[in-house]
């Protein structure tokens, strides 16, 4: 088991966006969360990060996992159209947590980088600035980014929104990559049903009502 | 031309003035990066009316002028800087407000407290020679705190600058991040006042790094190059305020310079731009 949730409940000041919501995340799963607009699943994402407190209820990591260990890819952020950064430099950002105090990165944290690079296949875009990049090839930089940032579990916040259909046919074959091939646990937020159909092992819902959720597993035939 | 540069140099406030003003101007472009990419680049303009303020209080209550603008503007800068960041009030609006109030202010207290104030006129358009030997050291004190703090927190830097709720989530304190940009950019400021005045230090804070910003796309490179610009271009600004047959106003000169640099910076990128896209 990576992360326990145990009956957690969600709240803006009095408004309660989740209560007493209760699952697991297993090794190497894909736990897919659906729901609509401000059915508290971005919120969910930041309280298993320790971003946000929860009410009442608690988080628990699995061993040898902390929050920084999480790679995170926010909901699609107000990029800013002329940041300059290359997304070499992007992808490196992900190594942070684990880097401690030290100014520089190492030779290995660099190829750790270049490879997160390679499982998204973008290593020609390394050195391109983030700000000339296409829509589908920023959120690839961002997804190595998150990817570096974990060795075992990446929270996704709709990662395919906004992308057109080839764009986002290539983010899945990232995300299967990184299942398949590097063993990684993903909590996949999205409204995409293609999604959900070839990623889902087990379907987290979220509604409106802070009451109502339900998780329940995939049967593949 | 060398001769009379060098006469100058005989003047120990002309070298406090280049001295200090290549401190200030370099810490002004390092922390500028981080403001303007965080979208705060009006927080440097408001928090120097703020200290004109500040300023003008003090003279009147007749206390130590940085006694009361360094913790006034400390605060104000923190205040700024999180109420933006936390989207509880609209920056722009916000420092508007705040700075013109300031400024008014600042202009009665000086008015009843008799009329103007020749010292007061110079933080309001600059006198670079008013810079002291005390100022000097503490404008040494600031870039021995900002320069390495930047070395070591670079990488940070970046993530805070570039996606705070990421850099967040792997665990960079933010809350410090900020408190720290704060304190360091009301010390530019209250320090940079001297150089270009009151209504024109914004500058030292935003065009080095909006002029890298068109000619390079890593966050290294503007790192780099906006330093270069803050220092080049107060040093071809001041000397050419020296210069100048009957002299100029040196602030007016440094900020003229950095717009020059500035739009050859965007012309520069604009037409490698339009190459790139022709290819
Ligand atoms: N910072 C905030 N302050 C107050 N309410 C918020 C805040 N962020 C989100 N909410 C509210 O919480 C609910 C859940 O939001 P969110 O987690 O973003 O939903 P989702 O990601 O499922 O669309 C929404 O009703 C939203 O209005
Ligand atoms: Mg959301």
């Amino acid at each position: 088991m990576l992360l326990e949730v145990r009956s957690l409940c969600l709240s803006y000041g009095k408004r309660e966006v989740v209560h007493n919501l209760s699952f697991t995340v297993d090794k190497g799963e894909c736990l897919c969360v659906v729901g609509g607009n401000g059915s508290g699943k971005s919120t969910l994402l930041r309280t298993l990060l320790g971003l946000q407190k929860a009410t009442c209820g608690e988080v628990v990591l699995g061993e040898g996992l902390s929050h920084k260990g999480i790679g995170y890819l926010p909901q699609a952020m107000a990029a800013q159209a002329d940041f300059p950064a290359l997304a070499r430099e992007v992808i490196r950002s992900g190594l942070l947590g684990s880097k401690g105090l030290r100014p520089w990165y190492t030779n290995a944290e660099r190829q750790y980088a270049d490879n997160a690079a390679e499982v998204m296949r973008i290593t020609n875009l390394l050195n391109r600035p983030f700000r000339d990049l296409s829509g589908g090839q920023q959120r690839r930089v961002l997804l190595a980014r998150a990817f570096c940032a974990t060795r075992s579990l990446l929270l996704l916040d709709e990662p395919a929104a906004g992308l057109d259909a080839a764009s986002a046919e290539e983010l899945s074959l990232c995300l299967e990559r990184i299942r398949k091939e590097e063993g990684v646990a993903i909590l996949l937020v999205t409204h995409d049903p293609a999604d959900v159909l070839r990623h889902a092992d087990r379907i987290l819902t979220l509604s409106t009502d802070s009451t109502l959720w339900d998780i329940e597993e995939v049967v593949r035939t | 031309m060398m001769d009379s540069l060098l006469s100058y140099w005989e003047i120990p406030l002309f070298r406090y003035a280049l001295f200090g003003g290549v401190l200030v101007a370099l810490c002004a472009a390092l922390l500028g990066t981080t403001l303007v990419l965080r979208r705060f680049s009006m927080i440097g303009d408001g928090l120097s009316h703020i200290g004109f303020g500040a300023l003008a209080a003090a003279s009147v209550a007749n206390v130590l002028p940085m006694a009361v603008a360094i913790p006034v503007m400390i605060a104000a800068a923190f205040l700024l800087l999180r109420g933006s960041a936390q989207g509880k009030l609209r920056g722009d609006a916000a420092v508007a407000l705040m700075s013109t109030t300031c400024l008014a202010a600042g202009m009665i207290l000086t008015y009843l407290g008799g009329g103007t104030n020749v010292d007061l006129m110079n933080y309001l358009f600059g006198s670079i020679f008013s810079l002291s030997q005390k100022d000097l050291w503490l404008a040494i004190a600031l870039a021995s705190l900002v320069l390495p703090c930047y070395g070591l927190l670079y990488h940070r830097i970046f993530a805070v600058t570039f996606d705070e709720p990421f850099a967040r989530a792997t665990g960079v304190q933010a809350g410090a991040f900020q408190f720290a940009t704060a304190v360091f950019t009301a010390l530019t400021i209250v320090l940079g006042m001297r150089l270009t005045g009151t209504l024109l230090i914004s500058c030292l804070l935003v065009f080095p790094t909006l002029s890298a910003m068109r000619i390079n796309g890593s966050f290294f490179g503007v790192t780099l190059i906006s330093a270069a610009i803050g220092v080049g271009c107060f040093l071809l600004g001041f000397v050419l305020a020296c210069l100048y047959p009957g002299g100029l106003p040196a602030g007016a000169s440094i900020v003229a310079v950095n717009a020059a640099a500035f739009s050859i910076c965007a012309g520069a990128g604009e037409i490698v731009r339009r190459r790139r896209a022709h290819h």
